[in-house]
């Protein structure tokens, strides 16, 4: 029984005995009328049960956000008959609306080439993993596309070097979260890698959601949309009314 | 002060947004258009979606079309006999429109046909306008007094179904109007518009009407051809964004108060031709994105195929 338990546990442990911990300054983004984007801190430390061992390869802190996925359709404009006209199309059932990988050291080197492609870690793969269709020969060259017009609106974000990771233990980051934020659960990965391999990884999740008076207009916009439409048609009149009203006054 | 918009889910500045209504509620209450044609490209511009843009600006042309319908209301220079007219032909023709619209959904490519619209129809108002009003000007510089005679008998007189129009002075048939006001309708529910634009050179040239009743009429007509289509895109689409319609409209309609004041103390002709060089600007743009080969050829859209 006891051998039993003891072979459990030591099934359970990770190999080497090193854990991820972590926080988050924030799990919860409320979207108010005046959201301006939201900063949140991202800090953990790794638990051993042994010393750091000195002649161990260093280790690595690797952190992804990402947003909800979304389909996206990306079309390819040519040109027919003088005219700019889009023609292919690929359309990607789920693409993060959102998607930042923040590293401790070189990308390359914090992670190797198959681990990346187990844990579609990097915004390559995860893009892809989500099942761009083989039906067109270049789908890959419109998943580029999507990948390199996001990074452009600074909506994927690669960033290595910007985790603190201290005395190989404690480490820390910050994530800026735009304006535009897209409603829905944020996933935060940490992994701890070391020689580019994951020696341990852990999620937490951020929930956004619009709230008050954004909240209201949503629900409202979605459930009752017949009196929504009245109230936006209601609201229009009365304000071209007042208006005119308000300049007639001016005028005496 | 940036402001999040809760339909389009983007953050915009609020003020961007009440300076833009301003501008466009300026041109709508001095042109009697509804200033849709303008503010629709603006808003993809500055980054809201095309669904939400085409959906709320619609909310919006009410509002401005409603303050500058007001205004006219009290200088009587509104015909509501004739307003009516087309409006019942204009609401046939939005019905059919979104029918057309959804068909051409379907077959994809829905966008490119909208600015085909665009730059056709455009083109087309802008260059006749411009013209004529410049020739208009020109004879009244030659001999002032002789007023340009467009009262001419053609065809449309010959027609059934005669109406005195008091207001505008007309004693023409109901089919013409009526055929206007289904044409405009349907063209409107395709390129997402009031369609005061195409409205106001029919009026003048087709109808014979004259320029000053022609805004005020073409104001009144639109209020309810938006209104209906505002209601058919919050059903259905769920893409009216009332904050973003809000700071449109509290911008757009003293806009609208100050281009009415405006519009009275200009001459008809160079009403006629500052806004033939304004139709004839958005339409030399529309068709300069689709002559020269755009810098990104990849584009993306929301998921769904359309």
């Amino acid at each position: 029984m006891i051998r039993v338990l003891a072979l459990l546990l030591a099934l359970a442990g990770p190999a080497l005995g090193e854990e991820v911990v972590s926080g988050l300054s924030q799990n919860r983004v409320s979207i108010t009328a005046d959201f301006d984007g939201s900063e949140i801190l991202i800090f953990g430390a790794v638990k051993r049960d042994t010393p750091v061992d000195p002649d161990a390869s260093r280790m690595d802190v690797i952190i992804t956000v990402a947003g909800p996925g979304l389909p996206v359709t990306i079309r390819r404009k040519e040109k027919r008959l003088g005219i700019w006209v889009n023609t292919d199309y690929v359309e990607v059932d789920s693409a993060p609306s959102f998607y930042k990988v923040a590293t401790s050291g070189p990308f390359r080197t914090t992670l190797t080439d198959t681990e990346d492609l187990r844990h579609k870690v990097s915004i390559e793969r995860a893009i892809r993993s989500v099942g761009a269709p083989s039906s067109i020969q270049q789908a890959a060259v419109f998943t580029d596309a999507l990948i390199r017009i996001r990074k452009r609106k600074n909506v994927y974000q690669e960033q290595p070097y910007t985790v603190v990771f201290q005395q190989q233990t404690l480490f820390r980051t910050t994530v800026k979260l735009p304006a535009n934020l897209t409603e829905g659960n944020y996933l935060v990965r940490i992994f701890l890698t070391r020689d580019g391999k994951v020696v341990d990884a852990h999620q937490k999740t951020i929930y956004v959601s619009k709230v008050g008076l954004e909240r209201w207009i949503y629900n409202l916009a979605h459930e009752r949309p017949l009196i929504y439409g009245l109230l936006s048609l209601a609201l229009a009149i009365g304000a071209g009314w007042a208006a005119s009203a308000a300049f007639r006054f001016i005028r005496g | 002060m940036q402001i999040y918009l809760p339909i389009a889910e983007v953050s915009v500045n609020a003020f961007l947004l009440l300076g833009l209504g301003g501008i466009v509620g300026i041109l709508s209450g001095m042109f009697g258009v509804g200033g849709g044609f303008l503010m629709t490209p603006l808003l993809f511009f500055i980054g809201i979606p095309p669904a939400v843009a085409v959906a709320t600006e619609a909310n919006q042309i009410v509002a401005s079309s409603f303050s500058g319908v007001l205004a006219h209301l009290k200088r009587k220079t509104v015909d509501l006999k004739m307003g009516t007219v087309l409006l019942a032909g204009g609401l046939v023709g939005a019905a059919v429109g979104v029918q057309v619209f959804a068909m051409l959904r379907a077959m994809g490519q829905v966008d490119l046909l909208v600015k085909l619209c665009y730059v056709i129809f455009l083109g087309i108002i802008g260059g006749l306008m411009f013209i004529e009003s410049l020739n208009a000007i020109r004879r009244m510089r030659k001999a002032p007094g002789s007023y340009a005679q467009r009262k001419k008998h053609n065809w449309i007189h010959a027609l059934p179904l005669k109406v005195k129009f008091r207001t505008s002075g007309l004693y023409i048939s109901v089919i013409p109007p009526l055929i206007v006001g289904l044409f405009v309708g349907v063209l409107a529910a395709i390129m997402g518009v009031g369609g005061g634009f195409i409205m106001v050179p029919a009026m003048i040239y087709l109808l014979g009407m004259p320029t000053k009743v022609v805004v005020g009429t073409s104001l009144f007509q639109i209020i309810f051809v938006t209104g209906f289509t505002t209601l058919m895109h919050a059903t259905t689409n769920y893409t009216v964004d009332m904050a973003l319609a809000l700071l449109l409209l509290i911008g757009g309609v003293v806009g609208a108060q100050i281009g009415a004041r405006i519009g009275v103390k200009m001459k008809a002709e160079q009403l006629r031709i500052l806004l033939a060089l304004m139709v004839l600007a958005v339409c030399g743009k529309l068709a300069l994105d689709l002559l020269l080969q755009p810098a990104e050829l990849y584009n993306i859209g929301a998921g769904g195929h359309g």
